[in-house]
């Protein structure tokens, strides 16, 4: 029954894209809090987080990402999500965090958001 | 104490269909909940969308009730309801029933992600995200324990 998630990471020079796989409940958010943390320890001073392969993430989950958003705040960098369901979509504006956090359609969009090229 | 407004109609006179299911306090039961909805929801032949609202307003509905309400019998009761209007839309209906301390609704803070930065206290957006993914909500609480009362129109 279990739907676990599982996180996996990349680094794309200093910005890192998360992918993640099942529910994000508390289990799942701390999977998700550990590697960005180790990704931003490591360097990263933006975060991609991929949720294309997750249908649901409750509030508790949702809750540990605002902690990350924090963490990504306060070493001013940059948080974007991208690939997220309707509901995810609308619970993350219901919540406020699309105003701190860019929402793309596609993983290509969320890295152009974050890394803009110099004019 | 309830919020929302459901139709004066009543669900036996909507001929409204109805299966139950009891589900321990325990981690991630709320996923067996959902796998309900959804094979509900998709009888109904309601949008995949739809039944992902559904679902997530059960989940916040069920973690609610495994975090505040101290059930005294370690159990959430489910009632899922397809029925429709006379000529009308139809719907899915999800009442959660603890048999918990009970809650407020009115004192209950409207959480903002501003009063969450730099709060130890992150949580308490259940409610809201429940109000806002389903069309209708109805919150019964006293010292016999919660009813949450929510419904999906297709």
């Amino acid at each position: 029954m279990s739907e676990s998630c599982k996180v996996n990471s990349e680094r794309r020079g200093d910005v890192a894209i998360l992918w993640t796989d099942g529910y994000i409940n508390n289990q799942g958010g701390e999977e998700i809090a550990r590697e960005a943390y180790a990704q931003l320890d490591g360097g990263a001073r933006a975060l991609v987080l991929n949720l294309e392969k997750t249908r649901i993430v409750n509030s508790i989950g949702i809750s540990i990402l605002i902690e990350v958003l924090e963490k990504v705040m306060d070493r001013k960098g940059a948080l974007a999500f991208c690939g997220l369901t309707p509901t995810i979509d609308k619970t993350f504006r219901i919540m406020g965090l699309a105003q701190y956090a860019e929402i793309y359609p596609t993983q290509e969009e969320a890295l152009r958001g974050v890394n803009p090229q110099p004019a | 104490m309830s919020q929302g407004g459901f139709a004066p109609h009543g669900l036996a006179a909507s001929g409204a269909r109805e299966v139950s299911l009891t589900i321990p306090v325990a981690p991630e039961m709320e996923i067996v909940a959902t796998a309900q909805a959804a094979a509900l929801g998709e009888y109904l032949a309601m949008s995949r969308d739809k039944i992902d609202e559904v679902k997530l307003a059960l989940v916040e509905a069920c973690i609610n009730a495994f975090e505040h309400a101290d059930c005294s019998d370690e159990q959430l009761h489910l009632k899922f309801r397809l029925g429709g209007e006379p000529k009308g839309r139809e719907w899915l209906e999800v009442e959660v029933l603890d048999k918990g301390k009970g809650f407020d609704s009115a004192k209950v803070e409207e959480p903002t992600i501003e009063k969450s930065f730099h709060s130890h206290r992150k949580r308490g957006w259940g409610l809201q995200i429940i109000k806002s993914l389903m069309d209708e909500v109805e919150i019964t609480s006293g010292g016999g324990g919660t009813r949450i009362l929510m419904r999906k129109y297709k």
